[in-house]
């Protein structure tokens, strides 16, 4: 009789806090659906179905006529340099800023206890530059220099250069105050400049490290100088845009399979760079 | 005996490799054929100055910034559904490539995985509108098809390096192997999983706020409407807006992290 009684499953003895927390988030959902127009049967629409089976269609095979792969080939021949120059570009901006950044290469700091007023005004205006230069997204700045210097590569240049530039700068001026600062210190208390503390006292500490971190921003820019293209800023992106556009899904088909290799590639090189230079 | 020692030595082969990237990087320039003289003339100046003084004041009318609230709400939205749907993907590709249905399932599942990860948000956003049309759907199943290829992958690794004890314990004395799953190795993975997932949230917050620049919803088509308009002041209140969110967001999880940690 006892036995009748049993509920099959289990008591859940904390069923009241999951059903508390299924609801509240039932709650939060209902309004990201709306907001987001998330109406996921519009897969299903015949209309929409028959347009994507017709595009995936078109997909095989891939575009490989010669002149096509030719096109091709220097369209991701131009996302690796604009990816390269703009890194260098960046380069050339972080190292300046970061040596103001850095607040362990700072003398006054060291001498005094406390940094001088006129420093810390210089450092915390180099922060807010970096911050600034790294918050706008580089697809924005692409956009803006797509308005001012018109389509094409010098757009993308110019924004992996400002978006890095922000990004390198910080990141640099976090690893070399995070590492070991008794060389620098040491130097910088017997009288060395700034720049020679930071060649023969900070920098080989932390190279390794910077140039994994510079390495990976690397692939990173080339990924974003594929994305760049969508908006007109040169490289394989803008290709695929215009591809996509008049729906040839051979020609978009055979670009992505490019862009994974090119992406895979840029994988094992930077992992290659980082372990020989690292 | 105090011997000095050699100076140190660079290898030839560093060598080489330095020299082939200052190559690369001089190739880079000379192949792109920028117009510097162009960019820096009189002429180009002041017209970017031009261009950059359209931008001030930023529109601040009531109306227009329940509009920049509503691309915001929608970016928020797209960005958390994309995660949501991608965490249970995730999970769900994460058991096969985990090596848990078989040895064959494995490698496929991960090379499917590699292949949606490789694809970054925005492509996938564009072949997507052919299928659902313009707007923050498309976002957000882009967002969902990427974060699924780096969830599932970063599950799976999670998944192999569990200890498999219990996992083993419980399919040794019957259990079926989903439910030697659900019992013993996902309570033991699901924190990490949770701070894998937060972290990618953060992540597409961002890339959800430019999606829309090919027309997949929120702030971003927002902008791209206005700058294509050339109604700068608008532009400047978005880009304001794309700003102040990345801000608060940054803000909240560098809070949320030093509190989960204790530091």
């Amino acid at each position: 009789m006892m036995l009748a009684t049993v509920p099959l499953h289990h008591p859940d003895p904390a069923w009241r806090g999951r059903v508390t927390a299924m609801a509240i988030a039932v709650i939060l959902l209902w309004p990201m659906l709306v907001a987001s127009e998330f109406k996921p049967w519009i897969l299903l629409d015949a209309q929409s179905l028959k347009a994507t089976w017709h595009f995936l269609g078109s997909f095989v095979p891939p575009a490989h006529s010669r002149e096509f792969l030719l096109m091709i080939l220097a369209a991701a021949w131009q996302t690796i340099a604009i990816a390269t120059a703009g890194l260098a570009l960046a380069l050339l901006g972080a190292i300046p800023l970061t040596l103001l950044a850095t607040a362990s290469l700072s003398v006054s700091l060291m001498e005094s206890g406390h940094m001088r007023l006129a420093s810390i005004f210089v450092r915390q205006a180099a922060r807010w530059l970096l911050v600034l230069l790294r918050s706008v997204p580089e697809l924005v700045w692409a956009l803006l220099f797509v308005r001012i210097v018109g389509l094409g590569p010098t757009a993308g240049v110019l924004a992996i250069a400002l978006t890095y530039s922000g990004m390198l700068g910080k990141v640099y001026a976090e690893i070399l105050e995070s590492s070991e600062a008794h060389a620098t210190e040491s130097l910088l208390k017997n009288g060395s400049g700034r720049l020679s503390a930071l060649l023969y006292g900070a920098l080989p500490e932390a190279a390794a490290e910077l140039v994994s971190y510079t390495t990976f921003r690397w692939e990173c820019a080339i990924r974003g100088s594929v994305m760049m293209g969508f908006v007109g800023a040169g490289g394989i992106g803008q290709r695929m845009d215009e591809s996509m556009k008049m729906l040839a899904g051979d020609e978009v088909s055979a670009m992505l399979i490019i862009f994974v290799l090119l992406v895979a590639c840029a994988d094992l090189v930077s992992a290659f760079l980082r372990k020989r230079l690292g | 005996m105090n011997r000095q020692r050699p100076p140190p030595t660079i290898e030839l082969a560093t060598v080489m490799l330095l020299a082939g990237l200052l190559a690369l990087v001089c190739a880079s320039f000379f192949s792109l054929t920028i117009k510097w003289g162009e960019l820096f003339t009189a002429d180009a100046l002041r017209s970017s100055l031009e261009f950059l003084k359209g931008f001030a004041p930023p529109e601040l009318a009531w109306s227009f910034l329940t509009k920049i609230a509503q691309g915001t709400l929608e970016t928020l939205s797209m960005s958390a559904l994309g995660t949501g749907i991608a965490f249970v993907s995730g999970i769900a590709l994460a058991l096969p490539a985990s090596g848990r249905f078989g040895v064959a399932a494995r490698p496929c599942t991960r090379l499917m995985l590699n292949i949606l990860r490789s694809i970054p948000e925005l492509v996938w956003a564009v072949i997507l509108l052919i299928a659902v049309g313009l707007g923050p759907f498309a976002g957000t199943l882009a967002l969902a098809v990427h974060t699924t290829g780096v969830l599932g992958r970063l599950f799976a690794d999670a998944l192999e390096n569990l200890p498999a004890a219990p996992e083993t314990t419980l399919r040794i004395n019957g259990a079926t192997p989903m439910t030697a799953f659900v019992y013993a190795a996902l309570p033991q993975v699901l924190p990490q999983l949770m701070s894998y997932t937060l972290y990618r949230w953060e992540n597409n917050i961002r890339a959800a706020a430019i999606l829309g620049v090919v027309g997949a919803g929120g702030l971003g088509q927002m902008l791209k409407y206005h700058l294509s308009l050339f109604q700068m002041q608008q532009a400047a209140s978005i880009i304001i807006a794309m700003l102040l969110m990345i801000a608060v967001v940054d803000g909240v999880s560098f809070w949320l992290r030093r509190k989960l940690t204790g530091n």
